[in-house]
C-alpha cells in the first residue's frame, strides 16, 4: 500500500498527489513513468513523474480526470492509501548536451513537462517554456515554470490568460523571430504533439515527444503500447515514452488511444456519483 | 497384484458446452477411488523410467504406492522432497512428454496417469488444515530471487528449505508470474498458485511486488548496496513477437500476452473490474502452441467465435494434446495450413478481417519439422473483428541492459551453465530467461538446480 501525502486540486479536472514510494523516489529521473492501481479490481495505468522527492521519499503524479481509473483515484484522499505503484518505468528524457531548449506543453501534459523544464534549467540549458490551455480556469504550474524557465510563455484558447492562440503559434513566433533551440521537447495532447512536430519538421529542430499510450504492465510484457516510429513498431513502456517527434506515426497513434472509449465512457458513469444519481 | 486394466481412469471434466461459456476449472480431478484405482496400474518398476522423464526427478513409483495405499499425505511428502508446486504440475506439465512417455505400461497400452495422480494428491494435501512447517535453522545469507514464476518460486523454495534469507522480487502487483498472468483460471485456478505461494511465505521467503528489477533496483545494487549473498534471475521471456504484416498496429490486434494479462491477471472477464478487454465477435487467433490454446478458449468464453490460425497441419500443432482436444471439444475452429498476409481494418482503424493463404508442407527444415511453402493464388479472407498474435515470446532485455557483465545470447538469452552460473559472479539463472519460452516444469528443474549451485557457491565463497 502507498500512502498519499499530499492532495492538490489544481484545476477542476487535474489534480496532483504526492505518493509515498522511496524505492521509485530514488532512481526516478524527468521522462520515466510508473504505473499505478488504486485498489484491488483496479486498472493498471501508466502515469508521467511530475516531481519527486528522494529525501522524502516521495513521487508527485498529476493526472486528469478522464475514466473511472481516474475518477476512483481522485476520490482518494491525503493520508489514504493507493494498492500499487511501480516504477520508475521507461528511458528517463536525454538532457546530455543540451544548450537551448523549448518545451512545449499542453493541458496535463504540461505537469510532466516541468520536471523536464526544472531539471534542464537546474543544468543551466537556457529554457524556452510554452505551455497552452483552453482557458484560464485550467491553468496549472504558471508558477512553477516560471522558476523553472528562462522565458516562459502561456497561451490559452480563448484568450482569457496570457496570449491568445495555440502552442504552435507562440513557438513559430520565437523561432521566426531568430530564437534558435538545439532541441524542441513536447508533451501533451497527441494532436498538439502532431502540430507541434509537423511544424518543427519545417524548421528542421529536433523535437522529441513524450508518449503514453494505454499500457498494462509497463515492462515490454504486453505490447499494447506500440507505436510505429520510423516505420518500424516500438513498445513506448521499454523503448520510449519519449521518440524523435519527426518519426511518430501521430495518426495511427490517435486512432489506438481510442480503443476503449466506450468501456471508458460506461465505466465513468458507473463510478462517478453524479451519473449514479441521475441514472438511479 | 497390479490393476492390469489397459486403459487409465478418465479425468471427470465440466461438459464443452457449460464451460466454453464460464472460466471454472474444467477438469475436475480424480476421485480418491478413481485415484487409488489409478495407482494399483503402476508396476512399481526397480529401475524407474518415469523418473527420468521428470525433470525435477520426483520418486514417481513410491509416490504411487502411497496412493494405492490410500496413505495420500505420505504420496505428497515424497512428491514434496522433489517439486515445490505439485499442485501446479499436475495440471499443466506435459506429462505425455516426459514421466509418461517412459512409463513401461505405456509400451503396450495407456501409461499410468502420473499427471493426474500428482494432481489428485496435491489437491488432497490443500484440503488439510493446520499443516505443520518445518522450519529450518536460518543462515546469515541473503539470496535475491528475480522474477516470481516456476522457476523463481522452486529456487526460493529449496533455498529457503535450507535455512537461506529469501526475497523474491516481482515486477508485477501479484507473484507467480506466467502462473497468475499467462495460464487461463480454467486450467490453472489462480487459488492454487496463491496457495503455494504461502506455502513459500510460511518457509521464511519475502516476496516484494511492484518491483522492477533493472529499474527499480538493478542486480549490482541488490548485491552490493542491499547485502544479497547471491542472485538469480528467474525473470521468463515475456516479450511478445509480433509478424510484422501489415495491419498489425490496428485496434484489436493483440499480443496474446496482453490480452491473456488483461483477462487473468487484471480479471477483464469479471463485471467489477475496471480493466477492459474487446468483446469480439470473431476472432483469430494466429499460432499453434499451448498460449494459443489458452488464448482461443478465453476469447470463446468471453462469447467469440474463435478460430486458430495455423501455417503448419494438426499434426505440428506444438500444443498440448489434451489442450488441443479441450479446444476442438469447445468449438474452436482450426484453419490449419493457413498463415496470414494481412490483418485489414476499417477506416476508424478496427480491425475488420484478415488476409491468409493457404500453405502445403515440404521437406523437414532444422527443427525437423516439415517446412510450410506457400500455395500460388490462394489468398482468402476470414471476417474478423480481433486478431491475437500467439506467436513465442522472447526474453526481456530489461535485466541484461542494466547488470554489468552479464552475458547474453544473440536472441536475448542469459548465457548460463547448466548448473545456472552466469558470466557474473554470485549471479545465476534459469529457466525462460535462459532458454527462451519453454515449459513451467523445465523452469522448475532449472530453479532447482540453480538453487544447489547457489548452496554451493555461499558455502564456498563466504563461510
Amino acid at each position: 500500500m502507498y500512502k498519499i501525502v499530499k492532495k492538490r486540486i489544481l484545476n477542476p479536472t487535474v489534480t496532483l498527489m504526492e505518493i509515498e514510494a522511496p524505492a521509485v523516489a530514488r532512481k526516478a529521473e524527468p521522462g520515466q513513468f510508473i504505473i499505478l492501481r488504486v485498489d484491488e479490481n483496479g486498472e493498471r495505468i501508466p502515469l508521467t513523474v511530475a516531481d519527486f522527492d528522494r529525501e522524502k521519499g516521495t513521487v508527485t503524479i498529476i493526472f486528469q480526470i478522464v475514466g473511472a481509473t481516474t475518477e476512483k483515484l481522485n476520490h482518494k484522499q491525503e493520508n489514504e492509501y493507493i494498492t500499487d505503484f511501480v516504477g520508475p518505468l521507461g528511458k528517463a528524457t536525454n538532457t546530455d548536451g543540451l544548450k537551448k531548449v523549448a518545451i512545449v506543453g499542453g493541458g496535463v501534459g504540461s505537469a510532466i513537462a516541468y520536471p523536464v523544464a526544472k531539471k534542464l534549467y537546474g543544468l543551466g540549458c537556457d529554457v524556452t517554456a510554452i505551455t497552452g490551455f483552453r482557458n484560464k480556469d485550467l491553468v496549472i504550474l504558471e508558477d512553477e515554470f516560471k522558476a523553472a524557465s528562462n522565458k516562459f510563455v502561456l497561451m490559452t484558447d480563448d484568450g482569457s490568460k496570457g496570449e491568445k492562440g495555440l502552442v504552435t503559434d507562440a513557438l513559430k513566433k520565437l523561432i521566426d523571430s531568430g530564437e534558435e533551440f538545439d532541441e524542441v521537447i513536447t508533451i501533451g495532447p497527441l494532436v498538439m504533439m502532431k502540430f507541434v512536430c509537423a511544424l518543427t519538421k519545417e524548421y528542421g529542430i529536433k523535437t522529441v515527444a513524450s508518449m503514453n499510450p494505454i499500457m498494462v504492465d509497463g515492462t515490454g510484457m504486453c505490447g499494447g503500447c506500440r507505436l510505429s516510429v520510423g516505420g518500424k513498431t516500438v513498445f513506448a513502456c521499454v523503448d520510449g515514452p519519449e521518440f524523435d517527434g519527426h518519426e511518430i506515426d501521430f495518426d495511427e497513434a490517435i486512432k489506438r488511444s481510442s480503443i476503449y472509449a466506450p468501456f471508458e465512457r460506461k465505466r465513468h458513469e458507473d463510478t462517478c456519483n453524479l451519473f449514479k444519481g441521475v441514472k438511479g | 497384484m497390479a490393476n492390469m486394466n489397459p486403459k487409465r481412469n478418465e479425468m471427470p471434466t465440466l461438459s464443452p458446452e457449460y464451460r466454453a461459456t464460464v472460466f471454472e476449472e474444467v477438469a475436475l480431478g480424480y476421485t480418491r477411488e478413481q485415484a487409488i484405482d489409478e495407482a494399483k496400474r503402476c508396476l512399481n518398476c526397480k529401475h524407474k523410467p518415469c523418473v527420468s522423464g521428470c525433470p525435477v526427478g520426483i520418486d514417481i513409483p513410491a509416490f504411487i504406492e502411497k496412493v494405492a495405499a490410500g496413505e495420500f499425505e505420505a504420496a505428497y511428502k515424497i512428491i514434496a522432497l522433489s517439486s515445490a508446486l505439485p499442485a501446479v504440475c499436475g495440471r499443466v506439465c506435459p506429462q505425455e512428454t516426459q514421466c509418461e512417455q517412459k512409463c513401461v505400461r505405456g509400451i503396450k497400452n495407456e501409461s499410468v496417469a502420473i499427471g493426474r495422480l500428482e494432481r489428485f494428491v496435491a489437491d488432497y494435501h490443500n484440503t488439510l488444515n493446520n499443516i505443520e512447517v518445518m522450519r529450518p535453522e536460518i543462515l546469515p545469507y541473503k539470496v535475491a530471487v528475480i522474477g516470481s514464476g516456476p522457476s523463481g518460486l522452486t529456487c526460493a523454495g529449496e533455498l529457503a528449505k535450507m535455512g537461506y534469507q529469501v526475497t523474491v522480487f516481482e515486477a508485477l502487483h501479484v507473484a507467480g508470474g506466467v502462473l497468475v498472468y499467462g495460464i487461463p483460471e480454467f486450467r490453472l485456478p489462480k487459488k492454487i498458485v496463491q496457495k503455494e505461494i504461502e506455502g513459500l511465505k510460511s518457509l521464511g521467503v519475502k516476496i516484494e511486488t511492484n518491483t522492477v528489477i533493472g529499474k527499480t533496483f538493478s542486480v549490482d545494487e541488490l548485491m552490493n548496496e542491499y547485502g544479497f549473498d547471491a542472485v538469480f534471475i528467474g525473470s521468463g521471456a515475456g516479450l511478445p513477437k509480433f509478424m510484422n504484416i501489415p495491419g498489425e498496429n490496428l485496434k484489436g490486434v493483440y499480443s496474446a500476452n496482453e490480452f491473456l494479462t488483461r483477462i487473468n491477471l487484471m480479471k477483464a472477464y469479471l463485471p467489477d473490474s475496471d480493466t477492459p478487454v474487446q468483446k469480439a465477435k470473431r476472432v483469430a487467433v494466429v499460432g499453434g502452441g499451448n498460449v494459443a490454446m489458452d488464448a482461443a478458449r478465453c476469447a470463446k468464453r468471453l462469447g467469440a467465435e474463435v478460430y486458430i490460425v495455423y501455417r503448419r497441419g494438426m499434426e505440428e500443432l506444438p500444443a498440448r494434446h489434451e489442450e488441443i482436444e479441450h479446444a476442438i471439444e469447445e468449438g474452436i475452429i482450426f484453419k490449419t495450413l493457413t498463415n496470414p498476409t494481412e490483418i485489414l481494418g476499417t477506416d476508424d482503424g478496427f480491425v475488420k478481417g484478415i488476409k491468409c493463404v493457404e500453405m502445403t508442407l515440404g521437406e523437414p527444415d532444422n527443427s525437423g519439422r516439415r517446412r510450410p511453402i506457400v500455395k500460388e493464388n490462394s489468398e482468402f479472407e476470414i471476417e474478423v473483428d480481433c486478431v491475437l498474435m500467439a506467436l513465442g515470446t522472447s526474453p526481456n532485455p530489461l535485466i541484461k541492459s542494466t547488470t554489468n557483465g552479464l552475458e547474453t545470447e544473440k536472441w536475448g538469452g542469459i548465457i548460463a551453465d547448466q548448473n545456472g552460473q552466469t558470466s557474473k559472479k554470485g549471479v545465476f539463472a534459469g529457466g525462460d530467461a535462459v532458454t527462451g519460452a519453454a515449459t513451467v516444469i523445465l523452469a522448475m528443474g532449472a530453479g532447482k538446480t540453480a538453487a544447489k549451485a547457489i548452496d554451493e557457491y555461499i558455502k564456498s565463497e563466504k563461510s
